[in-house]
């Protein structure tokens, strides 16, 4: 298995892989995980490579995954956040990029506002590229944690009927997981205002619901999308009391209690998720976050990785 | 100083004429037309198998200059005109200063007489630095010589301002152009609003955004009788609305570019700046309504929308990377293999819409290849077929998608004032 790698030096998106490579990445996340019951929880797979997670957007969670992840690999991790404000009067993307690349760092993990923004690096530069979500386009890793999730936890992805809720036309969440439950044979369908569900997006083979109930009729697994309060502002839904209403999840409009709960998080606990449902059984959301290092250490390790995954258990 | 344009077919959408006849040019005018002419001129060039017709005219460049001369300067995007068969280019406003006053229109005209290749015709603003807010002097500006007025990069989103604008413009029987977009609508919109904005999380500029200016113009044209022009057209709902108002008598005409009627939505799947353009690449339904729209003469014109940048702007964050490619070097070849080889339209109606009907709009020459008119002549190969290469590009912009990329049905020579400009694809 060690010996298998990804067609491509870099992660941009889900659409652009293989239904086996997102299999792949899946299984070598398997052992990486059981590496966290050891005392010591690092393997030597990055040892001497470089990685530069730079963010440009606001993000706890996914860059603390990420270099926790990179160091369990002993990789030579250097963090940048840099606020939208400095760029606009610094050097382009590029030019930024090109300078950190020219201190030979290995990998750059990027996050950026602006969609295609690694697609750009990556046809011009040669450092391999993760994208660690670009504005509403791709979050490749977070659906590769929550596909992981649903697998773990129902023991396989066809078939079955997964919910995406809320916010889709600004989702890059949304987005990574409809293609990557497609490619793996599950029944997608979104939930939310009909204002926020992106025009033409059943052509990506998902059923468009703007009612909860009936989105919810027969459902296994269901994500729950951030609400953005600025979308509000953006007249996209008259109120968030109203939002709450019409597509909150809570108690009276969850009550199977064998669908499973995931949300990308952070939470807006009382808007699109109730504190009962949070911190219900049925809620996997801090699985999630586990299991987002494990798919991240797998991702990193088959991108640029050097050994034999059988040395974890050595 | 005499030139013989030797064995070509002539095809003059002004003349109505389609034949295989001599050219002869003595200094800068016409002197003969007809079948053999044995006339011993300084210079011959052989035309067999190729198509001479009158000086192509575009109606919607970006000369950048005042302004943008990193982007481009009136001499570079007159070269690009001569590289591309154009002999006269109508130029935008969009400047810095715009053109809505006196002295940058002679400015234009100063540095276009003395450093252009082919003939220039500023077009002025509607508004003053087109804000939309308060109308250019019109009256002082036509004075000087402009064409016409454009807010061109903005629309005139104020409808009022508008029908003032198409009223006042009347009493000197010049167009008002319009870059059709609901601000609102668009708002921070980057490509067309389908599919692949969506699967691309591009924010999208809906067809809704153009048509319903389109559709508001065509009303205030037919309210007060002005002369309408809309630029750049790319929806099925833009062209259904135009066929309407010509049968019911509205003074409009409509142009559009030769990207829209080739390349459609799909083409933004790598986030290519080179494929940002505002309006956007809209949907193959789109582009096949545009074809319907020149056929049927609902559509009047193609023009370039030659849009300039400089590498560094367009090697951006799709967001941030500006709207536009350049296109007079390209639109030739691309009307010629998307519309006559397909057989969308013939030659002679392919080239009134460059020649003869952007000329009538704008009133800048009212005959063709007629004895005694001034020789601005054009030369286009339709087998000739290159790979178009940036080493090729005269324009300073290098933004096209098309570099890389076969085309075929170049023009071979442009003749400016009876003068060769370029000769066999080489600039003189």
């Amino acid at each position: 298995m060690s010996t298998r790698r990804l067609r491509s030096k870099h992660l941009l998106d889900i659409e652009s892989l293989t239904k086996e490579e997102i299999e792949l990445i899946l299984d070598t996340a398997v052992p990486f995980k059981d590496l966290f019951t050891k005392s010591v929880k690092k393997v030597s797979f990055l040892r001497g490579k470089t990685i530069v997670n730079i963010f440009y957007e606001p993000s706890t969670r996914t860059r603390t995954s990420f270099e926790i992840a990179e160091k369990r690999l002993s990789a030579d991790v250097v963090n940048i956040t840099v606020s939208e404000s400095s760029v606009k009067k610094g050097e382009s993307l590029l030019d930024t990029i090109r300078t950190l690349q020219a201190m030979k760092a290995d990998i750059m993990v990027m996050r950026h506002s602006c969609p295609g923004a690694c697609h750009l690096l990556a046809s011009r530069l040669n450092a391999s590229f993760i994208n660690a979500g670009d504005g509403p386009h791709a979050h490749p890793t977070q659906a590769l944690l929550d596909i992981f999730t649903i697998r773990e936890k129902l023991g396989r992805v066809k078939g079955i009927n997964v919910a995406l809720i809320g916010d889709i036309t600004f989702s890059r969440v949304a987005r990574s997981n409809i293609w990557g439950l497609k490619k793996l044979g599950a029944n997608v369908r979104v939930i939310g205002p009909a204002t926020l569900i992106p025009k033409d997006i059943e052509k990506m083979g998902v059923k468009v619901y703007h009612n909860l109930e009936k989105g919810l009729e027969g459902i296994d697994v269901i994500n729950i999308l951030r609400i953005q309060r600025e979308r509000q502002q953006q007249m996209l839904f008259p109120t968030i009391r109203e939002y709450n209403r019409l597509f909150g999840i809570d108690e009276t409009t969850l009550r199977r209690t064998d669908v499973l709960v995931m949300h990308p998080g952070p939470m807006n606990r009382g808007i699109e998720i109730s504190d009962y449902i949070a911190d219900s059984p049925q809620a996997v959301i801090c699985q999630q976050v586990t299991n987002g290092v494990a798919v991240r250490m797998a991702v990193l390790y088959l991108i640029a990785g050097e050994g034999d995954l059988n040395e974890i258990n050595d | 100083m005499k030139l013989m344009i030797k064995n070509g077919r002539v095809v003059d959408p002004f003349e109505k004429l389609d034949e295989k006849l001599d050219v002869l040019v003595e200094n800068n005018l016409i002197k003969k037309i007809g079948k053999n002419i044995n006339t011993k001129a300084d210079q011959e060039y052989n035309a067999s198998g190729k198509i001479v017709c009158p000086g192509l005219v575009d109606m919607h460049t970006h000369l950048r200059e005042p302004g943008f001369e990193s982007k481009e300067k009136i001499s570079t995007g007159t070269k690009s005109a001569a590289l591309g068969g154009f002999t006269s280019v109508i130029c935008m406003a969009n400047t810095d200063p715009v053109i809505d006053n006196q002295a940058t229109v002679k400015l234009v005209h100063y540095i276009a007489e003395n450093e252009g290749v082919v003939k220039v015709f500023p077009v002025a603003a509607i508004t003053k630095q087109s804000l939309g807010e308060e109308l250019t002097e019109f009256g002082d500006l036509y004075r000087v010589g402009v064409v016409g007025f454009s807010d061109d990069g903005h629309p005139v989103m104020n409808a009022e301002i508008m029908r003032r604008a198409l009223e006042y413009a009347l009493m000197f029987d010049v167009p008002i152009m319009d870059h059709c977009e609901d601000l609102d609508l668009s708002s921070q919109g980057m490509v067309n609003e389908g599919y692949y904005s969506t699967v691309r999380g591009l924010k999208g500029i809906p067809t809704i955004s153009e048509s319903i200016i389109v559709g508001r113009d065509l009303l205030l044209a037919k309210y007060t009788g002005g002369k309408i022009h809309l630029q750049h057209v790319t929806t099925k709902e833009s062209v259904n609305q135009i066929r309407v108002a010509k049968k019911e008598g509205v003074n409009v005409t409509a142009e559009v570019t030769p990207h829209h009627i080739s390349l459609t939505d799909k083409e933004i799947i790598n986030y290519d700046t080179n494929y940002k353009i505002n309006p956007p690449l809209r949907s193959e339904e789109d582009r096949k309504a545009l074809l319907k729209g020149l056929k049927d003469n609902t559509i009047d014109v193609i023009a370039t929308d030659h849009a300039p940048h400089t590498v560094f702007e367009k090697d951006q964050e799709f967001n941030h990377a500006p709207f536009g490619i350049i296109g007079l070097e390209t639109a030739i070849p691309l009307i010629f293999m998307n519309l006559v080889e397909k057989k969308a339209l013939g030659i002679s109606q392919a080239l009134e819409k460059v020649t003869k009907n952007p000329c009538r709009i704008m009133k800048i020459r009212k005959n063709g290849l007629r004895e005694g008119e001034v020789a601005d002549i054009t030369v286009i190969d339709p087998e000739l077929q290159l790979v178009y290469t940036k080493k090729m590009i005269v324009s300073k912009g290098m933004n096209s998608p098309f570099i890389g990329k076969k085309l075929k049905g170049f023009p071979t020579l442009t003749v400016v004032n009876g003068k060769i400009v370029m000769k066999d694809r080489r600039l003189l």
